[in-house]
């Protein structure tokens, strides 16, 4: 699994060259033109949202239920009435894996939105009042982090009935920490900088200082390094479910069908090699997003 | 910087006691015990095997007792396997895990150092492209989608290599190359991405000015810093490698650690989780101070900053 350190300060970067600067012309557009110039990551946005209007749409247009069984079909390569074939036991597989995507997917979004809030919320807090505090929080994270916490995950979805609702947490609990290392630094370099100071000094309250002026500063880092963990958190989860721990059959999630797909792999090829594809495919671009934000947003992260 | 290792040990050692106890509870407090799978157990029977192992003693007690034991070295009992201690049952499968570890490892490195120099120092031409590609392809295919395909393609079709087991040596070709390519894709985007930062500073104009050889240049001057990357990835990277290999153990069935582990786990065999989790929680510390050491040496900043 990728580690992520704090990224470095972030040091002057030739500025990109525009023309000059229409009105209404934010940052944030800046970044869309920034990112719509890059074609892998425009790619990867592109299939990213081909993939997800398939699983959500999909299975309502399908004639097929995820768990329609048809035993007399048993195992069908792909044809015209099943486009991708079907499973042993005669189920749709089209099917089976665009709602294994929504589950896949609404996993990888849930966690990572557990790991958000959490990591955001206890880097600001430790960043921004600094000091004793700021030392035990970050020692605690220090510590947490020599933790072996995929380790932990397979005990507790072993231990406690493989519940789905206990997998995001399970995950969340795990991934926070980079994030909120990422935050406190962010926070501890902004809150020095000049604009801050001017901020304090018209009289401005600390709440006002932290959700109007810092937190606006550190989204770039904040949705990059976000979009970096969802393939992490996604991988997590299908690789529990490939072990047997994760999502529970009759249900599909990615991670189940390619587990069932590598035991039936030797007759029925077709069953690894699709759902294995659209995975990997959707890894993929959630990765050349992540990379095409970093450059667009300008961040600089040690990761390459 | 004795003081910086003697703080981070005693950091580890702090975790590695938490560790510990919120295991040791984790397990006790989750329904089902190691002897409700087995059949015909009588109540006395049990109460025998209760007293037997301890396990009718209050769990402080319990606890107190396994942290003593464990103080010498024992990991306990097995609950499972009748007559055989934790502690054989971990020096009898952490070989395998290890060697399968020290191939990938080696594979990764070589691999991921290689392609990631390569492709800086023939930036933004087609070996660049080629071997980033390799990069992004390597972590966005997990590998138990890669083993799986590769089993069916050399193994199965081609008939190269056993689809399973771990008898000679060439049973450790497929899990190895797996495991490796894993790893090397991250490795060879990290010294991609560090050796470009430092093959833009003056101290290597200096030794170019200097008449060194680019070959000199690379492996001499730019690869010490530009790895600084690489060497703090290693650490949970290693600690992976060795021991986390689960998925690959159960496509390839190799009798590892990790299998053993999620046996445990589903037996509910106490004193083997247990015992297992410390060896990993051990491991992964040790490298991480390991790693810590290693990028102080290697880089005077983080020397002067701790």
């Amino acid at each position: 699994m990728t580690s992520f350190t704090s990224p470095a300060p972030a040091a002057p970067r030739p500025a990109p060259v525009d023309e000059p600067v229409e009105q209404g012309n934010s940052l944030w557009h800046d970044a869309w033109l920034r990112l719509r110039k890059n074609k892998l990551a425009t790619f990867g946005l592109a299939s990213l949202a081909v993939i997800a209007f398939a699983c959500l749409l999909g299975p309502l247009l399908s004639p097929y239920g995820y768990e329609e069984q048809n035993l007399d079909l048993g195992a069908s390569a792909p044809s015209g009435a099943h486009w991708l074939g079907t499973d042993t036991l005669g189920r749709d597989l089209l099917v089976r894996l665009l709602f294994g995507g929504r589950i896949s997917l609404a996993v990888g979004l849930a966690a990572t939105f557990v790991a958000l809030t959490i990591g955001v919320v206890y880097g600001a807090v430790a960043g921004f009042f600094g000091g004793k505090l700021d030392a035990l929080m970050m020692r605690s994270v220090d510590i947490m982090y020599s933790m072996p916490f995929p380790i932990f995950v397979i005990l507790l979805m072993v231990l406690f009935g493989r519940n789905i609702i206990l997998l995001f947490v399970a995950i969340g609990a795990v991934e926070w920490l980079t994030m909120a290392r990422i935050v406190r630094g962010q926070v501890m370099s902004i809150k020095k900088m000049e604009f801050i100071e001017a901020a304090r000094s018209l009289g401005l309250g600390r709440r006002r200082i932290i959700f109007r002026h810092i937190l606006p500063n550190m989204l770039g880092p904040i949705i990059v390094y976000t979009t970096l963990t969802i393939p992490g958190v996604m991988l997590l989860e299908a690789f529990l479910s490939f072990l047997g721990l994760g999502v529970q059959p009759p249900m599909s999630s990615w991670g189940v069908l390619i587990k069932d797909g590598a035991e039936k792999m030797e007759e029925f090829p077709w069953l690894l090699v699709f759902p294995g594809t659209v995975f990997s495919l959707t890894l993929f671009s959630l990765n050349f997003l992540g990379d095409g934000l970093r450059d667009a947003l300008d961040v600089r992260s040690s990761k390459d | 910087m004795l003081r910086f290792i003697t703080s981070r040990f005693l950091q580890s050692l702090l975790a590695l006691f938490l560790v510990i106890t919120a295991t040791f509870f984790m397990v006790r407090f989750v329904p089902g015990g190691p002897f409700t799978a087995e059949k015909a157990v009588t109540p006395e029977i049990l109460r025998n095997l209760e007293a037997h192992y301890g396990l009718d003693k209050p769990l402080g007690q319990q606890y107190l007792d396994y942290l003593g034991s464990l103080a010498r070295g024992d990991l306990g009992p097995s609950f499972k396997y009748p007559n055989r201690t934790v502690n054989e049952i971990i020096f009898d499968k952490v070989p395998v895990s290890a060697e399968l570890g020290s191939i990938s490892l080696a594979v990764a490195l070589v691999l991921g150092i290689g392609l990631g120099t390569l492709a800086a120092i023939r930036r933004n031409t087609w070996v660049d492209y080629v071997a980033s590609s390799f990069g992004m392809i390597g972590i966005s295919i997990p590998t138990f989608v890669v083993g799986p395909l590769l089993v069916l393609a050399l193994a199965i079709h081609l008939g190269w290599f056993n689809a399973s087991g771990w008898y000679g040596p060439a049973d450790r070709v497929l899990p190895a190359l797996v495991l490796g390519i894993a790893y090397a894709a991250p490795i060879s985007r990290l010294t991609r991405g560090g050796l470009l930062e430092v093959l833009n500073q003056d101290f290597i104009r200096t030794a170019r000015a200097k008449g060194a050889s680019e070959f000199r240049v690379v492996t001499r001057h730019a690869l010490r810093g530009g790895l600084l990357p690489v060497v703090s990835f290693l650490g949970p990277a290693v600690a992976g490698i060795l021991t986390g290999s689960f998925v690959i153990e159960t496509i390839f069935q190799i009798p590892g650690i990790g299998r053993e582990f999620v046996n445990s786990a589903f037996n509910r065999d106490y004193t083997l989780v247990l015992g297992t989790v410390i060896l990993y929680a051990v491991l992964i510390m040790a490298l991480n101070l390991a790693v810590d050491i290693a990028q102080a040496w290697m880089n005077p900043k983080v020397r002067l900053e701790s």
